[in-house]
């Protein structure tokens, strides 16, 4: 058992907080939020809404409904603060626990859940909402985040001082994915390159049951510095400092000035994923310790002293968290089958003949124990399915 | 027709699939001023510009996932990679990343990109430069696996891996570089179709089966074999994922006897899948059991060893005698 990041780093005067664990307001020397009551409002909103969908999702898996699922609570502000800060036309490479950034990119929570339903691998095109799919391969993405990046410069995306036309890259990963060797290929590439992105790190303390101590010597923002560019740690539990820093990174990245490390500081509540015990490796103490600054009851502190939300709002917010969670469910249960002998057109642009033949093979084989030409979940005949 | 080494058809097909498409980049290492250890890439950055023929930072993983990236943006990367040992830092990119993002994304996403690997042995060079890691990526669905043996081929096949909306992983035969041979570079048109065998010499007697640096010492074999009245025929594979064999099947009909030549080790190597299919295909006109010529199931062998190690023509007609004494 390890005391992990246990306490740290309450006053560390490198981190950036805008909202204490308390609902109060504070000053920044560099950063502000510049948005209105109104947006923090939606921020709560946003928060409570995918804090739902979360927790219907486990409910969901603990009912065998779902094979795996990996919880975002305790990260909530971290990925709406930042999620909230990224322009229509930026693009965003997630890790496989972004719900709630892909709920501020518009992604319906049934095409995340679908993936660890096991009907498919994301049910999104991620053309449609500059959202990448899920990686589970960890810190895979951080190059093609990179790579896209380098796209987005050539084809005259940065630096044009025009606000529609100007764009960068947000990349997450974890604390865990920081050892890995692509993380930090990706670093290199995009110093050398000057390429617009930004790189969100959520330190939630824990890489399953490695502690941050096992990933890296020195606070991770500062791993930026060796490689020749910013580095800035945020209070991740603190929504209206983590749109304020990835807002402002996200900016220098479009004008041009290159690529930002941000390490939000914040907190797995839960367990790694649904099939983690986290009673194994750490101290009770510690998620007693971070609840106290959970994400969500900060901002709704802030938000009830300074009566800009009542109870009308937040029974209005229940009612809808009810809705969203009976849509998950209803989603999830109604979710057809995935059909094996159509996944063989999605392998290549040009199908190979042996492929073919497997699945012309296949097909007759399946269809040889359902005669009358119906898929084994009585949906369309495979003819159809198929091409 | 001009007489071209393949190293300098490869230029030339790069170089005309750069002029051909404004999407296209090349990237690796060296590549640029250099032109490469290999300088198949010699001039292009001096004509194209440092923004489409890339020096990147040492480092495999990078230049195939973020080539990756800007597949995924809507350019066509060819990466090279400057030796065969050193793929495998960029394996996870290649076969995790490259070749399931078309099918992770239900088809949504194309990830067009060539991945150029001069591959083989018989150079006399130190450890990690000779290897043959052809059968990992064929194994991998996804991914489409080329190799040219001429300098013909060579200059038609790139331009077509790069026209190709699949990720293909291109494998150049390092020991035939410096080889001459007539190339048309003014046709408009391939000759042959990118993801096709083809019959290189006729024969009677058994087939060869062999793809890039083995073709050759096949033609040699054959020849040899011609002196002692053996009529040999051999097929240069080309593709190795997807395999075409109709035309191998044919010439097994024929014949009856068949010898698959690589120089990868033995164990799970593409010889082994050409003798199932064969046998699957052509199990009555077999006249002896399909026989593999490959290197050993040891790590590479320090260079002055690599005569023993790599097929040559004497073991390849030692394998011939034994199908014909059936
Ligand atoms: C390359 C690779 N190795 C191992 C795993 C298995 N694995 C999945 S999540 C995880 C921990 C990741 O920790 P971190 O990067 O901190 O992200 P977190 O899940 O805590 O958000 C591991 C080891 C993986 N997915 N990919």
């Amino acid at each position: 058992m390890t005391e992990g990041t246990f306490g740290a780093p309450a006053g560390e005067p490198d981190l950036v907080q805008l909202l204490t664990p308390e609902g109060e307001r504070c000053e920044h020397p560099d950063y502000a939020f510049d948005l209105d009551d109104e947006a923090i409002r939606g921020f709560y909103r946003d928060m409570v809404l995918t804090r739902r969908i979360d927790a219907e999702a486990i409910a969901l898996q603990r009912q065998g409904e779902l094979g795996i699922w990996a919880s975002l609570l305790g990260q909530e502000a971290a990925q709406i603060g930042s999620g909230r800060a990224v322009r229509q036309q930026d693009f965003i490479f997630p890790t496989y626990r972004e719900h709630g950034v892909a709920w501020c990119r518009g992604v319906d929570p049934l095409a995340l859940i679908s993936l660890f339903r096991g009907v498919d691998h994301g049910g999104w095109d991620p053309a449609d909402v500059n959202f990448h799919l899920y990686t589970i391969v960890i810190g895979a993405q951080t190059l093609h985040a990179t790579g896209y990046a380098m796209g987005m410069q050539r084809d005259g995306c940065v630096g044009t001082g025009d606000p529609e036309r100007d764009a960068a890259v947000l990349a997450y990963f974890g604390d865990g994915a920081s050892a890995q060797g692509d993380v930090n290929e990706s670093f290199i590439w995009s110093a050398v390159f000057n390429t617009p992105t930004v790189y969100f790190l959520q330190n939630n303390q824990w890489a399953i049951s490695a502690p941050q101590e096992r990933q890296s010597r020195i606070p991770l923002y500062r791993r930026a510095a060796g490689f020749g560019f910013p580095g800035v740690r945020v209070d991740g539990n603190d929504v209206l400092a983590s749109y304020a820093v990835t807002k402002a990174a996200l900016q220098q990245a479009r004008d041009g000035g290159g690529p930002t490390l941000i390490e939000a500081f914040t907190y797995r509540m839960g367990a790694h994923t649904t099939t983690d015990d986290p009673t194994r490796y750490r101290l009770q103490d510690e998620l007693e310790h971070w609840k106290l600054k959970d994400p969500l009851a900060r901002v709704k502190a802030y938000l009830t002293r300074n009566a800009l939300i009542d109870d009308a709002f937040l029974s209005d917010l229940d009612t809808e968290a009810d809705d969203l969670a009976a849509h998950v469910r209803a989603g999830t249960l109604a979710m057809p089958e995935p059909d094996l002998a159509a996944t063989f057109d999605r392998v290549y642009a040009e199908m190979t003949p042996e492929l073919r033949a497997q699945q012309e093979w296949f097909r007759e084989y399946h269809a040889s124990f359902h005669p009358s030409g119906q898929a084994a979940d009585g949906g369309a005949p495979h003819a159809e399915v198929t091409r | 027709m001009t007489a071209l080494t393949l190293a300098k058809s490869l230029n030339a097909g790069l170089r005309r699939a750069m002029e051909d498409d404004p999407k296209v980049v090349i990237m690796g290492e060296d590549i640029g001023r250099l032109g490469g250890v290999f300088r198949v890439t010699d001039g292009l950055q001096k004509d194209f510009g440092e923004d489409r023929v890339i020096d990147t930072p040492l480092a495999e993983s990078g230049i195939v996932g973020t080539a990756i990236g800007l597949a995924l943006r809507g350019y066509r990367p060819i990466c090279e990679i400057q030796f065969d040992g050193f793929v495998y830092p960029a394996y996870d990119q290649i076969v995790s990343q490259v070749a399931k993002m078309r099918f992770r994304s239900q088809g949504r996403l194309a990830v067009p990109m060539v991945i150029r690997i001069p591959f083989g042995g018989g150079i006399g060079a130190v450890e990690h430069h000779s290897e043959s890691p052809e059968a990992y990526f064929a194994h991998t669905a996804g991914l489409k696996v080329v190799a040219c043996a001429s300098p013909g081929d060579a200059y038609w096949m790139i331009q077509q891996c790069v026209a190709s909306d699949d990720p293909v992983i291109f494998l150049e035969p390092k020991r035939r570089y410096y080889e001459k041979a007539e190339v048309d570079t003014e046709a408009t048109e391939a000759p042959y179709p990118l993801f096709a065998s083809r019959v290189v010499r006729d024969g009677t007697d058994a087939v060869l089966l062999a793809y890039g640096p083995m073709v050759k010492t096949c033609l040699e074999a054959a020849q040899a074999a011609a002196e002692e009245g053996k009529n040999l025929a051999v097929v240069d594979l080309r593709t190795l994922s997807p395999l075409d064999l109709d035309p191998v099947y044919e010439l097994v009909r024929r014949t009856g006897r068949v010898v698959t030549v690589h120089e990868a080790p033995i164990t799970g190597g593409l010889g082994a899948e050409l003798a199932t299919r064969i046998t699957e295909e052509c199990f009555y006109s077999l006249q002896a059991p399909v026989r593999r010529v490959g290197g050993f199931d040891t790590p590479y062998p320090p260079a002055r060893a690599e005569e023993d190690f790599l097929p040559d023509l004497d073991r390849i007609l030692d394998a011939v005698d034994r199908v014909l004494a059936y």
